[in-house]
């Protein structure tokens, strides 16, 4: 039978109604077949690389009764997917943030989230509560704890006659030595270091990127001599750069293109997997007088955006999972990934996080765990900043002079973001 | 016999009818237009005289505060260098590669049709996609990516392609991901341009004892492609401006970008869209940059003579 050009176009526009409605992006409704009362709920997640993770938090959305909570798994630039979302009302009523920042905070884009945490505040690990609270009020509440550390191949150490390194200087000199033909000491990231590192080698020297009076806190000669140290190693041509996967994969390191590699604890089960009892740990070492070594953590957050027209709901959902049921909390922590659970009562007793290079971790970050981005630390001064240490580190920039703008530009930060609440 | 009246009528009704199709026809592009392009245009004009973090209904007027914190802005201005560098690269190479091609493709005897195919599939590629593998296959920084497998046959030390700045080898990335893209459209519009040459002109120049190749490319085939060389030459231009596909995911990671080759586009898209969401500075940025392609396109016509009717 012949097809009219009508029948084939309505045809073509069936079809492309059905694509469209089939592929709602990373969409799950969450559900298990059951029902459930209640409004509906979006909840988004940036996309874990662990396995497991997905179905986890499916798992958690489809216990809930009292609400239909729809998850979005989303790959690509969460942190920009979800800034924009937020400006409209079709974006979603609870989100993971690796924030909320600042501005979302004082735009009024997220919901005061104090009333819930008020029981357990003190259970949760207060390095990744305070970049969540502002004013007294608390706006995200921590899901997990993520640690940045360096891993080494202590057999690579061994055959090269090198020591765990103890100190920067000691590092710049291990990464030199390691580095032969086809291995490279040390692996920051694909960009040298800038972007992974960001204000660790501040704190490594004693400092940090904001002073709890809420001024830049490197304006210091120590800050320059520190960072001016870190070119020695793309002078050396220690560092590997232009690797297949960046810092937050261990595959450079799992691969032998690197000695020892910056990366997070959620690699540790991968590289314990690969490698056996061939690796070590270690915090970023400290630099000069008053350094200390230096364990950046960040925790992804729950967050409901303000725009949601179920709010009270949304925040009776953040409540239920990420407040009263501690056994989805030690579960999605512990089970997949790796991380710390972000309440300290759980952490304690995570049989997984007691022995081995997991148990050096959480000693390190009880020690000398620091927020790797405090909240006032807004993304403009950190792009100045890290455009800074990128020139420094392989350009052979002066320190002291690119310091000198970063300065300038992050009071003028500080001072916009106090004038504004 | 109709009424006078009636013969009025008819050839009205014709005009109503012309008119309905044409707006039948003409409407729903005028209004995409519309709503796509000169709202937004003008909202975005409206938002770079407020202070917008994190919103496109702001209420704080600052006037041009936001204009001179951009031009004031050094990453801008480098952003602005970026692109000039960029454009010196790009818009030689790429022209004197499409009409290499074209010339080349417009002598063959057989197999025309394949060839140009051939050269012109790229295009059809993603600039996304594109980027990708040169980053994690072609110029991979690592001893088995495909460029330093190549160096490696001759003792040569892998390089980092995409994270070396002295040399700053960065830029044979980009320029080569871009060239291999566009050459092949461009070569399309060089060999329309070759076959609208009328055969009598060279008939004529052979007969005055022009030689053939280099001498006849120059005093026939070159002057008679100006109206097509003008036009790429603007668009490749233009094209530079908007660059943004292939630099972003060739050098940015999960955490930014680096201070260098970061084009307009990419450093606005930060400002605006990216975690700071200063929609303000970053349409600021946008009208700037508007107004300097408009500037720089409006005199490049003039100087080539765009749209004048050829002798």
């Amino acid at each position: 039978m012949p097809i009219s050009r009508r029948q084939l176009m309505a045809g073509g526009a069936g079809l492309a109604l059905t694509g469209a409605l089939g592929s709602a992006c990373g969409s799950h409704t969450g559900r298990g077949g059951g029902g459930s009362s209640g409004p509906r709920l979006s909840q988004w997640y940036h996309q874990y690389g662990e396995a497991g993770t997905r179905q986890a938090v499916i798992r958690y959305a489809a216990a809930y009764k009292e609400a239909d909570v729809r998850i979005e798994w989303r790959p690509g630039n969460y942190d920009q997917q979800t800034a924009a979302a937020l400006l409209t009302s079709s974006g979603p009523d609870v989100f993971e943030a690796s924030g909320p920042t600042l501005d979302q905070i004082q735009g009024g884009q997220v919901v005061d989230l104090t009333d819930l945490v008020k029981d357990v505040k003190d259970d949760f690990s207060q390095v990744v509560l305070a970049p969540k609270t502002h004013d007294g009020r608390v706006w995200g509440i921590p899901q997990l704890v993520d640690t940045q550390l360096l891993y080494y191949r202590k057999s690579m150490l061994r055959d090269a006659g090198v020591r765990p390194p103890g100190s920067l200087d000691e590092l710049i000199d291990a990464a030199r030595k390691l580095s032969t033909g086809k291995v490279k000491g040390l692996f920051l990231g694909n960009d040298g270091g800038a972007s992974a590192l960001d204000g660790t080698p501040l704190y490594a020297a004693g400092l940090g990127l904001v002073t709890d009076g809420g001024e830049v806190g490197f304006d210091d000669p120590a800050a320059a001599r520190t960072l001016g140290k870190l070119h020695r190693l793309y002078a050396d041509k220690s560092l590997l750069l232009g690797a297949p996967t960046d810092w937050a994969d261990p595959g450079a390191f799992l691969q032998g293109l690197t000695a020892m590699q910056w990366s997070g604890l959620w690699a540790l089960p991968r590289i314990r997997k690969e490698l056996g009892d061939d690796f070590g740990v270690l915090p970023f070492p400290p630099d000069g007088p008053s350094g200390r070594p230096a364990v950046p953590v960040g925790a992804w957050t729950a967050a409901v955006s303000a725009r949601s027209e179920h709010r009270e709901a949304a925040k009776a959902f953040v409540k239920w999972l990420w407040i009263d049921r501690t056994d989805h909390q030690e579960d999605f922590a512990l089970s997949y990934g790796f991380h710390v659970p972000a309440r300290n009562s759980l952490a304690a007793k995570a049989d997984r996080l007691k022995t081995g290079p997991a148990a050096e971790v959480v000693r390190f970050t009880k020690e000398y765990g620091g927020a790797a981005q405090p909240l006032l630390w807004t993304p403009p001064s950190r792009t100045v900043y890290q455009d800074a240490l990128n020139r420094v580190i392989k350009g052979g920039a002066d320190p002291e002079a690119e310091l000198r703008a970063v300065v300038r530009k992050a009071g003028a930060e500080l001072r916009r973001v106090r004038k504004r609440a | 016999m109709s009424a006078p009246g009636s013969t009025r009528r008819r050839p009205r009704g014709r005009e109503r009818n012309r008119a309905l199709w044409f707006w039948t026809f003409v409407g729903p592009f005028v209004a995409g237009l519309a709503l796509f392009t000169y709202v937004p245009l003008a909202w975005s004009v409206y938002l770079s005289l407020f202070d917008a973090h994190n919103t496109v209904s702001p209420t704080d007027f600052v006037g041009l505060d936001n204009y001179t914190a951009m031009l004031g802005d050094p990453a801008f201005r480098s952003s602005l260098v970026t692109f000039a560098v960029f454009t010196a690269f790009i818009v030689p190479a790429t022209y004197a590669l499409s009409l290499g091609l074209a010339l080349a493709v417009n002598r063959l005897r057989f197999a025309q049709a394949f060839f140009r195919s051939v050269f012109f599939l790229p295009s059809a590629c993603s600039y996304v996609v594109a980027a990708m593998v040169w980053k994690l296959s072609v110029f991979n920084g690592v001893r088995f990516g495909l460029a330093n497998t190549v160096l490696g046959w001759f003792g040569a030390e892998p390089v980092a392609w995409l994270a070396s700045t002295d040399p700053p080898w960065y830029w044979l990335v980009i320029v080569t991901v871009r060239l291999w893209l566009q050459a092949g459209f461009y070569m399309v519009l060089f060999l329309a341009g070759l076959q609208r040459v009328p055969v009598r002109l060279y008939e004529a120049a052979a007969l005055d004892g022009a030689r053939p190749g280099w001498q006849t490319f120059r005093h026939i085939t070159f002057p008679a492609l100006r109206a097509t060389s003008v036009a790429v030459v603007l668009l490749l231009v233009v094209g530079a401006f908007q660059a943004f596909d292939e630099f972003y995911n060739l050098l940015s990671d999960s955490r930014g970008y680096p201070p260098y080759a970061r084009p307009p586009l990419v450093y606005l898209y930060y400002t605006a869209l990216g975690q700071g969401q200063d929609l303000g500075l970053g349409s600021a940025g946008a009208v700037i940059l508007a107004l300097i392609i408009a500037v720089v396109t409006v005199v490049q016509s003039r100087v080539s003579g765009l749209g004048r009717k050829e002798e």
